[in-house]
């Protein structure tokens, strides 16, 4: 359906070959007007930081409100800018702007430069966009907490860190926004420390996090090695000619990175945990923006995976393993913000897989990101709301009947039911579609894995739905429900408009801007060969849709949800509110070794050395044991520590000359 | 590695010896014990003054001990100096009166700290 | 007979430093004691200074001077320049005198027995270890000749002229004295064993090649490869001595003990300035004298740098103490600077130099703020000490929190730009896998100090958490030197980076 109407959208016809399209560098100031503002950008949040930052108490009266304008003004900006950009001919959309240069050793040389292409105009709108909305929210949701001001210090730092992510020019400077959304999702996931399970939440956050940084800093390093620069332009000019082992070997590094920040499988595992951090920072990290950052990481670099087959085809794995897997999950959680995060796992697999999919995918997973920041970010909105008026309680199995209650909630939650579930004509039947048509046209399996797939979104959502405001009233004696404020309301009706026309948007069918067409350019675009007609697939979907919504809505929605979680339940529910056990593989095979070497270590320094050493001193010495008793102390234990360290040494050296 | 073969040899004797020494003087030696031997051993004279408790010194004879070292040292360089006087003319002799110079100035904040009085 | 040249002016850094230091032995001789401090410390900051210009005054040179003794050139220059500039910083740590309420950080009379009646007469009289000035010049100077020693036994003498004054200084804290003479006394037993393995390195190295100096061996072993296995013992003996002083595993364990015992300032500048001396003596050593036989050395400091960052950063996580996890986390540096002399390149070397001069500058910063956080018995070194230190302070922990953040390598400060140009060399030279290992440790090495962060800021003040004291401009001023260079070179480091590669060949 999608593709139909997008030709019916533009003018001409797609080019069913590989684009390739000749693109020129310009420099701001060559651009002029709006352009030479670019750095507002990153300037603007950064301002906003370091005065919340350091000010301190003295801005508690009005930091939140400076907060909002660093956010909302940057947004205002970013529309400009794809107003601007829209204005300019195709070929030379790449507008880059120069600050300084590092030069660090020898040849290697990395700019402090930022780029505004189609792609990153659009991140940089969404995450403006959204991210001023949540800033409008988070005034309301945290106006009773006394660490409002630092909430939006670091709001605005993350702001700021995203956008560097987005808008740079070259690898190290998107390794730098890369670190420091990582740093602030840290400092605000563990937002409120007090809570046990939110500092806990907060240290495998960042755990995991470093895991895939490695990739990254990895990545960055055989890009430097390989190419001798990490310019995104030098890169990509090189990347055709270059050798497709090292290629994939910085594919696979990319992606490590990739699923860290991603949470796909298997490092998805932090991102449940991190639903203890405020729902403002769920709705805008954890759904809309720093966790699609492992998409835009390799679409970016699509140059390099199109050169990396097999790393491709390992995205396009871990995308489906992660898509089912998260479904899945969201199917079992009863924490209604824990089954979202299930939601925003599955749907980020299904970004992979399309970015999986190589050329014929990648614009179709910027489509979908797109789509799911604004759908996600009014279901997180909407959780945040019901969660406000339920005391904090997090448990669907307390919720119930709200649609009386709530009844703006409930009406802009439906919406992101519509914009998330697929059917047409709202987001995902765009995006998802597309996704669905070009899995089938590779692989059939991949194909009816994501249908499938859509399937589980469906009846995820709906009892999602169902538990929260539908059914009867399981409220805890004390909750009395009532909607919440209106600076929390209208972002959610704005974004719930998102999440029902975004899609109709994004394809041309309202207003002139086809995603399609405009991405092209950077991402380069091949129409897929289907062997049956579009339609069929857009029928199979539907229906499957339907059917999960129908079944779950007799499962859910007509029957009574009792308040403790039934115990029998079959081993696949089990495993989906364990979260598929991945904490417990994770704890035994990753963080306990990493326990016991610490402490066997930390013991060896200690103790074990001297135990060694002292046997075998013994053992040679047989006549000196009376000495070495005689003789203790640590000094002595530290020269034989060094003893033993130079025959060690010495060892080396000779196996060295010997082999 | 021949050539290496009598450094060895004399390495080996060594050890022997020292290990023949003190092992057999435990078993051969008489073991008759009186004051004096037990006593800190200081040239034959009384020792003065007497380590309180058995077995710390005061630390005055650590600071007479440095002096010595410091000057024992200087004369292990004046000696090859002496030797070489003529063959080192000027440029030596300036050299070393640098060192005394320098040897000079410790030996000054030691006397002016009072580091040399036994009191 | 021909008499070696004096090269005056190349040698005035040295000259004036130790020149300064032995004035200041006679100024302890003869000054009244109460005009005894005013006048070390002119004279301490003046030869400083002056020393510092002269080398500022000497870049360019390029030169073997003394009969090959001393070589100054690029390498030699900017480390003098980066061991004088960490020296005054940590000369402003050590002349502070507010923030203990009894006097400053050293014992009023380091003779007198720890809890003696002797010790508390003198607390009381007010009387200072004045001390403390010459014997920080004599280890200056020794630096310098460190960093310049052309040959294997000037490099020897200046290797004792450095660490006699340390082990001294390290027995000198005023709190806690026991530690501290522990530390001292660990520090010098282990320090004069170690230099027991660096004269004996130079004496096989003499049966090698029949010369101790850099440029002699090296052309012996361009000439004659044979008699390698009296070759590789020297190289064995001789790296036992450096590693040591660089605290590299396995010979790192005075590092913790001797970091924690120590005044903080003497920490501060032993964490610093020793690391960048024993680096830049390494770095010569390893390229000039023993450049020939890169392969057979290289594979050994593959081995001991992997374990250095590795060992470094893990038992740092379990530390509780911040003196020792700053201990750990410099034993960890060590091994990433060890990939830059592993890497022998001219990037390589301007690289490490460059790690160098932004680590030391920092470090010195970061124990001056560890010196500020006190309780009645002292410094309060203590992890739950430091437990909400962020509210009580902000600019302290925020400080604090940016030293933590340039040493874990996150962008934007100076220890990025280091760490990314060690590991790029490192990458460049083909060590690629080593790499790796390296960007590991590192990421294992963020973890316990943002953990530190963390503390600062996300906890509650409990009782335990100790006061800030607010010190005066000396130490002030040399955490702010310690920010503003963490902040610039992490922004913009190229002109120290170009500075470094234009600094980046030895003399032969």
């Amino acid at each position: 359906m999608s593709t139909a109407l997008m030709s019916l959208a533009t003018s001409g016809d797609i080019p069913s070959d590989t684009v390739e399209p000749i693109l020129t560098q310009i420099t701001a100031s060559d651009a002029g007007g709006i352009f030479e503002f670019m750095w507002l950008l990153l300037a603007l949040p950064a301002f906003g930081a370091a005065v919340l930052f350091v000010a301190g108490r003295r801005s508690n009266a009005w930091g939140h409100l400076l907060g909002v304008l660093m956010a909302v003004i940057p947004a205002g900006l970013a529309i400009w800018l794809l107003v601007a950009l829209m204005g300019r001919p195709e070929e030379s959309r790449t507008i880059t702007q120069h600050f300084w240069d590092w030069t660090f050793v020898g040849t290697f040389n990395a700019e402090f430069a930022i780029r505004l292409d189609p792609l990153s105009i659009v991140f940089v709108l969404l995450i403006t966009i959204v991210g001023g909305l949540i800033h409008i929210y988070s005034v309301g949701y945290m106006a009773e907490d006394p660490g409002r001001r630092l909430f939006f210090a670091m709001l605005n730092l993350f702001l700021a860190a995203m956008l560097l992510l987005v808008l740079a020019d070259n690898y190290l400077l998107l390794y730098l926004g890369w670190e420091g959304v990582g740093l602030a999702s840290y400092l605000l996931v563990g937002f409120w420390q007090y809570k046990d399970v939110a500092a806990v939440a907060a240290k495998k956050a960042f755990v995991m996090n470093r895991i895939g940084d490695v990739g990254l800093s990895i990545a960055i390093m055989l890009m430097f090695v390989t190419f001798g620069s990490v310019t995104f332009g030098d890169v990509f000019a090189a990347a055709p000619e270059a050798d497709s082992t090292t290629m994939t070997l910085i594919g696979l590094a990319l992606l490590l990175a990739a699923t860290g920040k991603s949470a796909q499988y298997p490092l998805q595992a932090w991102l449940l945990d991190a639903m203890e951090g405020p729902t403002p920072v769920s709705a805008l990290i954890h759904a809309a923006t720093m966790v699609t950052a492992g998409v835009y990481l390799i679409v970016r670099s699509n140059a390099i995976f199109d050169q990396a087959p097999v790393a491709l085809n390992v995205v396009l794995a871990v995308g489906l393993v992660t898509m089912i897997a998260g479904a899945w999950i969201g199917c079992a959680q009863d924490e209604l913000k824990k089954a979202l995060a299930g939601s925003t796992m599955s749907q980020i697999g299904y970004m992979f897989v399309a970015a999986g999919l190589g050329p014929a995918g990648y614009v179709f997973a910027i489509f979908h990101l797109v789509m799911h920041g604004m759908f996600k970010a009014d279901l997180f909105l909407g959780s945040g709301s019901v969660m406000h008026a339920m005391n904090e309680e997090r448990n669907m199995r307390f919720y119930g009947a709200l649609r009386g209650v709530m009844i703006v909630t409930w009406i802009t939650f439906i919406c992101g039911f519509l914009g998330i579930s697929g059917l047409p004509p709202f987001d995902s039947a765009f995006s998802k579609d597309d996704i669905i048509a070009a899995a089938t046209s590779q692989n059939w399996f991949a194909g009816a894995v994501t249908i499938f797939a859509a399937g589980l979104t469906a009846t995820y959502m709906t009892r999602m739905m169902a538990m929260t405001f539908f059914g009867k009233a399981r409220w805890h004696d004390d909750a009395h429900p009532h909607e919440s404020p209106q600076t929390m309301l209208w972002p959610m009706i704005i974004l719930s408009f998102g999440a029902i026309f975004g899609g109709l948007f994004a394809v041309g069918v309202i207003g002139d801007l086809n995603i399609l067409e405009w991405l092209k350019p950077v991402t380069g675009y091949e129409e897929a060969a289907l062997e049956v007609p579009h339609w069929s697939l857009e029928v199979i979907t539907f229906v499957v849709v339907i059917i999960g919504i129908v079944l779950t809505w007799m499962q859910f929605g007509m029957r009574d949800v009792p308040q403790a979680a039934p115990q029998h339940v079959t081993v696949l529910t089990k495993a989906g509110r364990e979260e598929l056990y991945t904490n417990t593989w994770h704890e035994e095979l990753l963080m306990r070794p990493g326990q016991h070497l610490t402490r066997w270590l930390v013991w060896f320094d200690n103790k074990g050395i001297d135990g060694a050493v002292r046997g075998i001193a013994s053992g040679i010495m047989g006549i000196g044991t009376g000495l070495t008793r005689t003789q203790t102390g640590y000094s002595r234990r530290y020269a034989l520590v060094m003893v033993g360290g130079f025959l060690l040494l010495v060892a080396v050296f000779f196996l060295a000359w010997w082999f | 590695m021949n050539v290496y073969i009598p450094i060895l040899t004399m390495a080996g004797l060594g050890g022997l010896f020292a290990l023949f020494s003190i092992s057999i003087a435990p078993i051969t030696g008489p073991k008759r014990y009186n004051r004096a031997k037990v006593d800190a051993y200081e040239c034959g004279i009384d020792p003065t003054p007497q380590p309180i408790g058995g077995g710390r010194f005061p630390v005055k004879y650590y600071l007479t001990a440095m002096m010595f070292i410091i000057f024992d040292i200087e004369i292990v360089f004046l000696y090859p100096w002496a030797v070489y006087f003529d063959t080192l003319a000027l440029f030596g002799f300036l050299a070393v009166l640098l060192f005394i110079v320098n040897l000079t100035i410790p030996y000054v904040y030691e006397w002016r700290r009072g580091g040399l009085d036994w009191d | 007979m021909t008499f070696p040249e004096i090269a005056w002016v190349q040698l005035t850094p040295v000259i004036i430093m130790l020149g300064a230091a032995a004035i200041g032995v006679l100024v302890e001789a003869f000054a009244p004691r109460t005009s005894r401090r005013p006048i070390q410390m002119f004279l301490t900051f003046a030869a400083l200074i002056a020393a510092f210009v002269m080398v500022v005054i000497n870049a360019g040179t390029f030169e073997v001077i003394m009969d090959g003794a001393m070589a100054v050139d690029g390498p030699a220059l900017f480390l003098q320049g980066s061991i004088l500039l960490i020296g005054m910083v940590a000369a402003l740590l050590i002349s502070e005198r507010t923030i203990d309420p009894s006097g400053d950080a050293f014992a009023a009379r380091a003779s007198a027995m720890p809890g003696s009646l002797d010790e508390r007469q003198f607390t009381a009289r007010g009387y200072f270890q004045t001390e403390v000035w010459p014997l920080f010049m004599f280890s200056v100077g020794g630096m310098l000749v460190f960093v310049a020693a052309n040959d294997l036994l000037v490099m020897f003498v200046a290797l004792e002229i450095m660490s006699l004054p340390l082990y001294l200084l390290a027995g000198m804290a005023r709190r806690r004295r026991l530690l501290s003479q522990e530390a001292a006394l660990k520090y010098f037993v282990l320090g004069a064993f170690s230099s027991a393995f660096f004269l004996f390195g130079t004496a096989l190295l003499y049966g090698y090649s029949g010369t101790v100096s850099f440029t002699g061996i090296q052309a012996h072993i361009t000439a004659q490869p044979q008699m390698l296995g009296l070759l590789l013992a020297g190289i064995a003996f001789l790296v036992v001595g450096l590693l040591f002083k660089v605290s590299a595993v396995p010979f790192h364990a005075w590092a913790p003990d001797v970091y924690q015992g120590s005044p903080t300032p003497i920490t501060a500048f032993m964490a610093a300035a020793v690391k960048v001396a024993a680096f830049g003596a390494m770095l010569r050593v390893m390229y000039v004298a023993l450049g020939g036989a890169v392969w057979d050395w290289r594979p050994v400091f593959w081995v001991i740098a992997a374990l250095t960052f590795f060992v470094g950063s893990i038992i740092a996580l379990a530390q509780t103490d911040i003196k020792r996890m700053l201990a750990y986390s410099s034993i960890a540096h060590a091994g990433f600077l060890l990939l830059g002399v592993a890497s022998v390149s001219r990037e390589a070397l301007a690289a490490t130099m460059f790690y160098l001069v932004t680590y030391g500058l920092a470090t010195v910063g970061a124990f001056g703020l560890i010196s500020l956080v006190r309780n009645e018995s002292g410094e309060a070194t203590s992890l739950d000490a430091w437990r909400g230190i962020g509210k009580k302070s902000p600019a302290v922990a925020g400080a604090f929190s940016l030293f933590l953040l340039s040493f874990a390598g996150i962008p934007l400060t100076a220890g990025f730009v280091g760490k990314f140009s060690i590991f790029a060399s490192a990458a460049a030279a083909g060590s690629v896998w080593l790499v790796f290992l390296a960007v590991l440790a590192s990421a294992i090495a963020a973890f316990f100090y943002v953990r530190v962060i963390v503390v600062m800021y996300f906890s509650e003040p409990t009782e335990k958490t100790a006061d800030v004291v607010m010190p005066s401009w000396a130490t002030t001023g040399a955490i702010v030197v310690g920010v503003a260079v963490t902040i610039a070179l992490g922004v913009f480091p190229q002109p120290v980076l170009d500075l470094a590669m234009s600094a980046n060949i030895f003399v032969h």
